[in-house]
């Protein structure tokens, strides 16, 4: 239970504002009712634990799928081949990259030393030259030895003929390993939609503290500029944009962040409106207190509920987004991991039905975690539910 | 005897909560006779109001529980009743007026409309008959030229106007019990005087029972035949009103009687030099219309008002809602704008900006009214009260400034270990204590109390009172006190100021204006707020 109260605090104490820092130690009994509400809702507090395992275990992608080896031992010295490029030079070969995968290197590396593989064998970028048959191919649990490793030199009695060059959700059309891509994909969306949400948030809840705590001819202003803004069809604008700018990993995250940054302005402004006008706000003005540290101290507090009750939504709506872009071609690099890319292969491939069905899984597991979390976050907020019964 | 109206037997209500169910009432018992006056007095946490919305079974259920007893009215259990049943009650054979007339009425319908609604639901009547109906008791309630203001919404009208609405419509279906629940806690002295004269005397001409739920023993005393005094969920005494007044026999109710605000002010020096003055203060909000926003006019809130305070008195300034007493301790501070000379220890500060004005705001504080809105929810109490010492004495190491954070809770009367509790955790008359606690930490020596006692029960006010009276004893402080209540403000200010529609009307020694008011309007406040010790003599002059 402790553990517990540990591993979710985390979220809570990551967003709050500096004055909650400082009283980290004990938590507030307002927060304590909330933890409290939220550990009650099960499901949410399940998506949340299963979320946080596959986040960090995909944070940790390169030590999981990948086409070098974790450790090795040639000629008597330890390699870290997966944090060191070691020229093939080195192993008698002549490129400037080694590629692991290639039987000569292998043969050459295992007849003087050891190394140790990831569990898979292959990075999202790797491309399987010893599949037989033709690609998308199946899934490797669904096919004959002599299917699996017809393409290896030896056959079946092939020393690659292993588990660990199993495709465990068989391969995309350019012979790439479904699984692989799977890790590193679900890895830069929901890293993609973390900074997309923070970076949103933070722009919001600035835009509209400065709104709701001036008003007058700033927030009139400002309202009327957001309500052009939010009246652009965002979708075909990025699409116009991305056929311009190549876009990259930042670029893209540039781009949506200009749209989605109007999505908490409305409710924090309306918490500021309200909150500005508090007793201990004007206390606070005949205390001497600036006014950045009234709205610090005093008012963003209020608005970091409504913050917090958004942020998972925000996330899924972000992590949606970026899909839907890949899906289309507009989004990630090509090359790159991407949900939306898979769904899209999936789509071209139909008679491949791995392709479409890990993409639709994928997409949907996550965006369900996101939501059950979300409603947990909102029940825990909500102060009807945390003074039921109070007349 | 005959049969009581109203029967309450062995009452329960439970609330659900999170730490399981907390008892609000436990085990009330009274009854009611027809055309009977039955108050219940008590506290707020007292279980009197949840009472009261029990008969009516207007509590959240099913928050709300009743795990015992039964409300019996007219042979009938209305706490088994089913839905269909108790509406047939509601607003028929049983009424209610409640504490604040604005959020009782609906913004949005008119005046016809919000009591004729009754009429048409419980009688069937037409929109002419009703229309009729509506205007005869608007006749009877005491609104002027009541066809005239069938249309009108309920901002339009003014508080007292708005409560005799409320009552309109309690009466619409002549009611055989009137439930009113602190009828008259929102309105200002002179129109509780009224509304409570207006309830009195319907009472005498339909006969109906009225049960009184209040916190004020002066309404008891004035209103109720029979009284229930409540603490804890339970009736502690009850009695013919007289008869507890003259010989309260239970602790509570004698801790009660004798809350009242006490004691003198303590005597200054006349010759002592003004601390703060102002000369012609003005504070006027433009009203401003049309496309242009052009400014037709002012509400002139505070109107050439000449002050000065002495160093170590106490001016009380009293007026009823819209006087403009809270504007001017906040102009004086310089906490809204205004034109005006306003000298602050010998140097003009009218003109200073908002940033040069921060090192002097260390000399003077301010005291809210409402404890529940001044404290940031979201802070400890210590951080709180040491908020203003990091803007005024930033220089202070972290242990001095917990030392002298610890030293004024402690002044205040409260125990520094609570220094990292939260506000909400605090009863009313403690949080108006960390309030003070925030404004003496910085060692001040002009503090604006802005009605710091009005939100508190009437035992707590006592206590804060005499609080307040033993903190300028000891660091000679200087006091602007802002009140409604004159009874508090006997009991600490030296100097008194009486203000209507921003104008001063009276101004002099308390002593003196006690003793004999000089203008009309100081006369009828007197009256209204002394109005025991007035009906009393009249009956003695009888």
């Amino acid at each position: 239970m402790h553990a517990t109260l540990a591993g979710i605090r985390t979220p809570f104490v990551a967003f709050a504002p500096a004055e909650h820092a400082r009283s980290a130690p004990r938590l507030s009994p307002i927060n304590q009712r909330r933890l409290k509400i939220f550990n009650a809702n099960k499901r949410g507090v399940w998506s949340l634990w299963i979320f946080l395992v596959l986040f960090i275990i995909t944070m940790f992608a390169e030590l999981i799928a990948n086409d070098r080896p974790l450790v090795a031992s040639y000629r008597g010295e330890l390699l870290f081949p997966v944090v060191v490029n070691y020229p093939e030079s080195k192993f008698g070969g002549f490129l400037a990259e080694t590629i692991y995968r290639d039987p000569f290197i292998a043969d050459e590396i295992n007849a003087n030393g050891w190394m140790i593989w990831p569990p898979i064998r292959y990075s999202y970028s790797t491309v399987d030259e010893s599949l037989a048959g033709a690609v998308p191919s199946k899934p490797s649990w669904l096919q004959t030895v002599e299917e699996r490793c017809g393409g290896y030199p030896l056959g079946p009695a092939d020393p690659s003929c292993t588990i660990g060059n199993f495709h465990w959700l068989g391969t995309d059309d350019q012979g790439r390993d479904v699984m692989a891509r799977l890790i590193y994909g679900f890895r830069i969306s929901v890293l993609f939609g973390l900074i997309l949400t923070v970076l949103s948030s933070i722009v919001g809840v600035g835009a509209g503290a400065l709104q709701g705590y001036l008003g007058g001819w700033v927030d009139l202003t400002a309202q009327r500029v957001i309500e052009v803004w939010t009246s652009i069809p965002s979708l075909y604008l990025l699409l116009i944009i991305s056929s311009v700018i190549a876009p990259s990993f930042w670029v893209l995250l540039g781009i949506l962040l200009l749209f989605s940054w109007t999505a908490l302005v409305g409710i924090v402004r309306a918490e500021f409106l309200r909150a500005r006008n508090f007793e201990y706000v004007a206390a606070a003005r005949a205390l001497g207190v600036s006014n950045g540290r009234i709205m610090l101290a005093h008012l963003l507090p209020n608005a970091m509920v409504a913050t917090l009750t958004f942020m998972p939504f925000i996330l899924a709506g972000s992590v949606t987004t970026l899909t839907a872009l890949d899906f289309l071609g507009f989004g990630l690099p090509v090359g790159s991991p991407s949900l939306g890319e898979l769904l899209a292969q999936g789509k071209e491939n139909l008679s491949a039905w791995w392709l479409g069905l890990t993409g639709f899984f994928t997409v949907s597991i996550i965006l369900t975690l996101l939501v059950f979390i979300g409603e947990a976050v909102r029940d825990a907020f909500d102060p009807r539910k945390t003074f039921a019964g109070r007349a | 005897m005959n049969e009581p109206l109203l029967r309450i037997d062995d009452l329960h209500v439970d609330f659900a909560t999170e730490h399981g169910k907390s008892h609000a009432v436990r085990g009330v018992s009274f009854h009611i006779q027809p055309g009977q006056t039955v108050a219940l007095v008590g506290e707020s946490g007292s279980g009197k109001s949840v009472t009261a919305l029990s008969v009516l079974r207007l509590l959240p259920y099913p928050a709300a529980s009743h795990p015992k007893g039964r409300i019996l009215y007219g042979g009938q259990d209305l706490l088994s009743l089913d839905d269909h049943g108790i509406r047939a009650v509601r607003g028929n054979d049983i009424s209610m007026i409640f504490q604040e007339p604005m959020s009782s009425l609906n913004p949005l319908h008119t005046v016809e409309r919000q009591v004729s609604e009754a009429l048409i639901l419980h009688r069937g009547m037409r929109r002419s008959a009703a229309r009729a109906r509506t205007i005869e008791l608007l006749t009877e309630v005491g609104i002027p030229d009541p066809a005239s203001r069938l249309g009108d919404f309920p901002h339009q009208l003014s508080g007292g106007q708005r409560q005799r609405v409320m009552i309109a419509m309690a009466l619409a279906n002549e009611p055989k019990l009137l439930i009113a629940d602190e009828p008259t806690t929102a309105l200002d002295v002179t129109i509780q005087a009224q509304i409570l004269e207006l309830l009195m005397s319907l009472q005498k001409k339909r006969g109906m029972a009225i049960l009184f739920i209040t916190h004020d023993l002066q309404i008891v005393r004035r209103m109720a035949e029979i009284t229930h005094v409540m603490t804890e969920g339970k009736i502690v005494e009850s009695g013919p009103t007289e008869a507890i007044f003259a010989n309260p026999q239970h602790s509570y109710t004698r801790k009660l009687l004798a809350a009242e605000p006490k004691g003198q002010p303590p005597a200054t020096d006349a010759s002592a030099p003004p601390i703060v003055s102002a000369e012609k203060l003005r504070v006027w909000f433009p009203i401003k219309r049309g496309l242009l926003r052009r400014t037709v006019g002012h509400i002139k809130a505070v109107d050439d008002v000449d002050v000065a305070i002495r160093r170590g008195e106490t001016l009380g300034v009293v007026g009823e809602s819209g006087s403009g007493k809270t504007t001017l301790g906040r102009a004086l501070l310089r906490l809204v704008s205004s034109e005006g000379r306003i000298v602050y220890l010998g140097r003009d500060v009218d003109k200073l900006s908002w940033r040069a004005m921060r090192p002097l705001r260390k000399d003077m504080q301010i005291v809210f009214q409402d404890p529940f809105g001044s404290l940031s929810p979201r802070m400890a109490v210590a951080e709180i009260v040491a908020e203003g010492l990091s803007v005024h004495a930033p220089q202070l190491s972290p242990a001095d400034r917990d030392a002298r954070v610890a030293q004024a809770l402690t002044e205040v009367g409260l125990d520094p270990a609570d220094g990292s509790r939260y506000p909400h955790e605090f009863s009313g008359g403690q949080r108006q204590r960390i309030a003070i606690a925030r404004a003496m930490v910085l060692e001040p020596k002009f503090v604006v109390l802005d009605e710091p006692t009005s939100a508190l029960d009437m035992s707590v006010q006592a206590q804060v009172v005499d609080l307040l009276r033993e903190l300028q004893r000891r660091h000679g402080l200087t006091y602007l006190f802002i009140s409604h209540d004159l009874r508090v403000v006997r009991a600490l200010a030296n100097e008194l100021m009486v203000m209507r529609g921003g104008k001063v009307v009276e101004h002099g020694p308390a002593a003196d204006i006690f003793a004999a008011p000089k203008s009309e309007y100081t006369r009828a406040l007197m009256a209204a707020a002394f109005r025991v010790e007035a009906a009393q003599s009249a009956e003695v002059a009888q």
